[in-house]
Formats: structure tokens, sequence, C-alpha cells
């Protein structure tokens, strides 16, 4: 039976599985769109930005663990997607971005609305297509999906001309891919498995720091094993917040630069430091010449390429986590370590980096924390970046896995409110609270009118501090407090939900705090909170550029701290 | 660790955009590339890579665990320790006088090149061998003034072994 290229498309993604698409329509890609009423198991959610629908379907992707769709027209709708997919690229997230082009016979030739978005997206992209005719679009979908979602996931994008939507092909959906040049590597080496058996065995002061690959391979029973049976403390990246229960005994909670002191002296005193799914990036290794000094590292990673990229270990183990770590957990001795266990009990108790300092003035930390303490935890969180990002980590308590959503690896703001709306529909039953600055959530405030058409019923929570917060903290803090290009005018944000018809508050003092949570968890629809906080509330504790974890700044000083004299060679 | 010169053999799917693909992943990972050398092989959409890369042994470490990623790149060797047949063609334009092109003439012949051009003032030179051959001839040649150099880069198979599609 012969289809057209635009239902090869719909009836691939039926095939599968998909529910959701998040897109924006345009010319180039409008025979998909006239052809998507034939399949309503389809749900299209129309965005007012494709940089929405991006980060929309990241977020679905994020928490629901399956691919998410995105879709555009040519040109600058293309172009638009391109911070969504880059951001996805950063942090392994499996999203499909289908681009509508340009007919054939006018590519090439700079005809109207025309990018070469396969050009622009090679370096951010795992993989991507530009489907010349009708014929091998199915072969590409199938690829394109088991490509996105197996091994270290990320985005993959189909570019489709206009005419080949048009065209017509017999639609044959394949059982099998065939990609000689992509293999993953799922069981880890048994030989490296027993070594790196022996090293936690011997271990006096191990650390576990847990990142987003166990999230990703939903491996936390596995995690939650090997941490009880062989007593070793567990500290998680940023992405890798809610990989492990935060109350647990054995959690020290977040290390890296905005960690907590605890969890940074953990891994700069450990004599071996487990590695699971985390790729020692800049921000949570610190100064890497300086990172755990002590310490024999065992790294276990899904990706062969991020082995020794950034950091020498003794002990790599290529492999699915949830695979690897079953391995580990039959053969690694059950053991305990009081000594070592009350050592960390003792700095935690002397160095609390989580405490709210009491007092009058509304604080973000206050905010995040009243969060945690309405909704017991019983929520996901996806945050914006910066401090807003750094506060939320901090001083929620994750219970629940993959609770904490937040970009990491290209740090984006605006991402935080087309995730929520991504993260909610994929998630229906779960309370979602988006948690922005109010420069990022300026950033794709548009979005507010895909949470009241799609009936979205997110609660947002903006840390209103007048200022791009991180950026005026570095400036106080390294240069002299000049505030250039920091202080941020922002609009009446409970004005502005109103007028999109989200009801919303704003809320001065500390007192108001838990009865405004509390008034936006009732109502069953979106709501808006405006926290108006200190201004000029810094995130502590700080691991400044240049320095190792060991050389934390837990609170303020009275001065502003000397630039180190590595700055410039540090990633800033 | 001192900067060496490694050959690199991939086998990549012929599907279009393969060669920007790679060439983008070396000047993304910032890994310098000496040449690169492509062409089509015994298999059927399959085409061949020889990529000559410098760096320490760490870089180039991750050049090669970076373009196995590359989903179109389906087998990568690393052949520099290995005993290899390694040639390269070069066309060589070299100024000629009355006076000097008889000796020009003798010095081709010694390296067991071809004239493949021969105009009043100059003359092109065909050389095909490994990288010693070509560096020493130009270096003589250099004397002469040479006019244009083109090269097209290595190209290496290692010796007696069964075909690197198949292996």
């Amino acid at each position: 039976m012969k289809l057209t290229g635009a239902q090869i498309v719909c009836e691939s993604l039926l095939k599968e599985g998909v529910e959701v698409i998040f897109g924006f329509p345009g010319g180039a890609i409008l025979p998909f769109y006239d052809t998507l009423p034939q399949y309503p198991q389809l749900r299209h959610i129309l965005v007012r930005h494709e940089q929405g629908a991006a980060h929309a379907a990241d977020g679905y992707a994020r928490a629901t663990g399956r691919a998410g769709i995105c879709c555009a027209t040519s040109g600058p709708g293309a172009t638009n997607l391109v911070t969504g997919i880059a951001n996805a690229q950063l942090d392994s997230s499996p999203v499909i971005a289908i681009t509508g082009q340009v007919a054939r016979p006018f590519i090439g030739k700079d005809a109207f609305q025309e990018v070469d978005i396969t050009g622009i997206t090679l370096p951010i992209t795992k993989h991507n297509y530009l489907v010349l005719s009708a014929a091998e679009l199915a072969t590409v979908f199938k690829e394109a999906f088991y490509i996105a979602t197996t091994g270290r996931q990320g985005p993959v994008l189909i570019d489709i001309p206009r005419d080949v939507f048009v065209e017509q092909a017999d639609f044959h959906y394949p059982a099998k891919v065939d990609l000689p040049g992509y293999k993953t590597i799922l069981r880890g080496h048994p030989a490296q498995i027993k070594k790196a058996t022996q090293l936690i065995n011997q271990a006096t002061c191990p650390v576990i720091i847990s990142g987003r690959g166990v999230i990703l391979s939903q491996a936390y029973d596995e995690l939650r094993e090997l941490a009880e049976k062989a007593q070793i403390p567990v500290v998680t990246t940023l992405l890798g917040v809610s990989s492990f229960p935060e109350n647990h005994m054995l959690s020290l909670g977040m290390m890296g630069m905005h960690g907590t002191a605890y969890a940074n002296m953990a891994v700069d005193s450990a004599d071996l430091v487990i590695a699971i799914g985390m790729r020692f990036d800049d921000r949570a290794t610190a100064r890497v010449s300086g990172f755990a000094p002590k310490a024999r590292i065992i790294h276990i990673d899904i990706d062969p390429a991020e082995i020794g990229k950034n950091v020498t270990v003794d002990i790599p183990i290529v492999g699915d986590v949830k695979n690897v770590l079953r391995e580990l957990n039959k053969q690694v001795v059950s053991q305990t370590r009081v000594d070592w266990i009350r050592q960390l009990e003792t700095w935690r108790q002397e160095h609390p980096s989580t405490t709210i300092r009491e007092g009058e003035e509304l604080i973000p930390q206050y905010v995040i924390h009243s969060i945690y303490e309405v909704t017991d935890g019983n929520a996901i969180i996806v945050t914006g970046v910066g401090q807003n990002q750094m506060w939320a980590a901090q001083h929620f308590c994750y219970k629940k896995p993959n609770s904490f959503i937040s970009a990491g690896g290209l740090g984006t703001m605006g991402f935080e409110l087309p995730a929520a709306i991504g993260v909610k529909v994929g998630c229906p039953e779960e309370t979602v609270w988006c948690i922005a600055g109010d420069g990022g959530f300026q950033m794709t405030i548009q979005e507010l009118a895909t949470v009241v058409q799609e009936r979205t019923a997110i609660k947002i929570a903006i840390i209103n501090n007048g200022y791009l917060g991180m950026v005026r903290q570095w400036q106080e803090l390294f240069y002299q407090r000049r505030y250039v290009a920091t202080p941020l005018m922002g609009p009446d944000f409970v004005k502005i939900a109103e007028a999109y018809g989200i009801p919303g508050l704003r809320v001065k003092t500390r007192r108001e705090v838990v009865p405004a949570i509390q008034k936006a968890m009732e109502e069953q629809g979106p709501f808006l909170l405006d926290f108006m906080v200190e201004p000029e509330e810094n995130v502590y504790p700080m691991v400044p550029p240049g320095a190792t974890l060991a050389e934390i700044i837990e609170g303020p000083k009275k001065e502003a701290v000397a630039p180190s004299t590595s700055f410039t060679v540090s990633n800033v | 660790m001192n900067p060496t010169k490694h050959t690199l053999v991939a086998l990549v799917s012929d599907r279009p955009g393969v060669l920007n693909r790679v060439a983008s992943l070396f000047r993304r990972r910032g890994f310098n590339i000496e040449s690169i050398a492509v062409g089509h092989t015994e298999q059927e959409g399959v085409s061949r890579m020889t990529i000559v890369v410098s760096g320490n042994s760490a870089t180039v470490e991750q050049v090669r665990k970076q373009l196995d990623k590359v989903i179109d790149v389906i087998k990568l060797s690393d052949i520099t320790q290995e005993n290899i047949v390694d040639r390269e063609l070069a066309l060589i334009k070299v100024k000629t006088t009355p006076a000097t092109r008889s000796e020009i003439i003798q010095i081709v012949d010694i390296f067991r090149a071809n004239i493949v051009d021969v105009a009043p003032d100059s003359l092109i030179v065909e050389v095909t061998g490994d990288e010693d051959k070509i560096s020493s001839l130009l270096n003589l040649l250099h004397s002469f003034g040479v006019k244009e150099i083109a090269r097209t880069g290595r190209l290496a198979m290692t010796r007696g072994m069964p075909s690197s599609a198949s292996g």
C-alpha cells in the first residue's frame, strides 16, 4: 500500500510508541501537519517558540525515560531548535527533532526559509539525517529512535524536504536496524569488574560519586544495594541529584562547585572513588590536578570516550550502569566502616552546608525548603539555571528517584518553563514545580500560553531578586562588585500570569511563604508564585574557579575573595 | 609526552556527508589533521579514510574514541605501530632552464619518478613513495625552484593480513 511521506512519518512514530509531539508549524512542514488529524493517537502540543518545543521534548524524555519528540519548520523554525538540541546532547537526553526542509530542487539555493540544519547540528546531535526520498523514511525513523534511546542516549535530528512529505512510497517498518558502525557495550568486562571488586573490598575510606548515568540506567536499587552492602557513602553530581535518596544515612548530598562541604571533603579524603555514570565535568571536579588526590578511581560509564577524557582512572569499566552494578554487587563483600562513617558524620556536624539562617528576610533557601516541607518531597522539581538552580539542588531533600530535572551540561536559562510542561505532560499524576530565576523565566515566558492552552497544572516559583543572580555573585566575589549588565528589570509576573489566565500571588515576607505554597498546591490548575527575595544573597558553599574541592568557601566573608592565580586557566 | 604522528584507517559507511562528519569532529575537538585520503573499497557502500594525526598518545587515544562514536564509522584502526605499506603520490612543478634540465631529469630517474609534463621553463614530476622518499626528492628539487606541489596525503595498508573490511 502506498502512503505519503507524511503518513509514513506518522505511522513510524506510532510504531515507536510516540504519544506526544511538541511543535510549531510552518510552510515546509505543512504537509505533515495536514496529515496529523488522520492520526488522533498522536497528540500535538503547540508551543510559542520552537526552543520551547525542544526543551519540552527534553523534559518529557528525562521524566519518562522515553524519547521526546519535537518538530519545527525549515529555516528559523529549525534554528530555533538548536539551543534545545545542544542542551539535550550535553545531558544525554533522547530527543528526536523533526524539521521540515525546502523541497529537494531548492536545496542549496538559499531558498526561502532554507538553512543547512543538518550541517549546523552536526556537532550537537548524536546523529542526524537529511531524507531525500519517501522510501527511506521508515528506515531512517527506525534507526533514529534506536540511536537516540540506546547506548549513551542523545538527540537525533531528521530533516525532511517538503516534497518528500508529499511523495508516495510503500510503507514497511523494519524489524531491525542495520548500523554496522554503531555498537554499544552493555556488559562490563568480567576481569575489570573483578579488579574493581578487589579495590572496593580493600578500601578503607571509599566514596561513590553517582551521576546522571545512574538515572538514565534506572539503576537506583543496584546503587543502593552496593552502598548498603559495602557501607560506602554516596555523593552525587548536580545531574545525579535524586539518583540516591538524600534522606538515606549514607547520603552526603551533592558534591562539586556548590556541593556540600562534607561531600567535597569526603571526595578529597577518600582512598577510593567509585564514579558511576558521571563524566568528571569541571563543575564537579573543580581543579582537576587537585581532584581526589589520595584516591584510586574506578570509572563505570557506558561511553568509552569518557574514560580518561578528563581524569586518568585506575579501573575503567565500560558498560550499562545497571548491569555493571549487578555484577559488582554479587562479588563485593559485605562490611562495616565504622571509623570512616563516623568521621563523615563529624564533618557533617562541623560543616553544616544546608542550614537556613533564621530571620525576617525572605531568602531563597527558605523558599525551596518550604516547597519541600509542603510537598514532603513528593514532587518533581524542574529548575532554571544559576543561583535558583543551585538552591533548588541544595535545599530540597530528594527522596524519590528522578525527581530533579535540570539543565546541567549546557546550563540553558529558560529551560525551566517548557521543560516543566514536558515533564507534566509525561507524568500527569505527579506534582511538578518549576523553579525559575527572574532572568531565565523571561527567556521562555511565552510558554505560559502553552501551559494554559494545554491545561498543564504546573506550579511555578520565581526566585525574583532583580539580578542575573549567579553572574552578579561572581561579579561580587571576583570582580570587586562591578555589577555590569546584571541588574535586571522584570515585569509584574503576577499580572503577566493573570494576563495569560494563570492565577498567582506575590510573596514579600517570610511569613507568607508557606501559606502561599499551600494555596498554589490547593489550586487545581497552574499557579504562579513571585517570591521577592533578598537581592544580594549568594550561593554557598562555593569552590571558586581554579581551586580544588578542598578549598571550599563555606560562607560569606567580609571582603571579596581575591581571584585565584590560576583563574584564567580554569573553565570559568 | 612528545607529539608524534599516528596513522588511522577508518572504514566508513558511504553515506552523504560522512567526510564532513569526520572532519567536523577533528575541528571541534581541536585535533590536528596532517592529511586525509578517502576512496572506495572492495566493499560496496564502504569507503576507506586514511588519516594522519599528530599529537601525544593521550590525544590520539581520544581521537580514536571520539571517531568510534561517529555512527557512520564502521571500523577504526591505529596502524602506526604495525607492519605497513605507506604510499603517497605527489605532483611537483619544477622550474627549469636549459642548464638545469638534465640535472633535474637525472634526479628524477634516480628516484624512479616520472616526468609527466614538459614546458619551456618548467616540468612536472610525478612521484609515488613513502614519506621519506617524497621529502628527499622535494628537498633536492627545492634548490631549482618549486612552482607548485600537489600531494594526495598518505595511503597505508597493513602487510599480509586479510582485508580489514571483512576482518
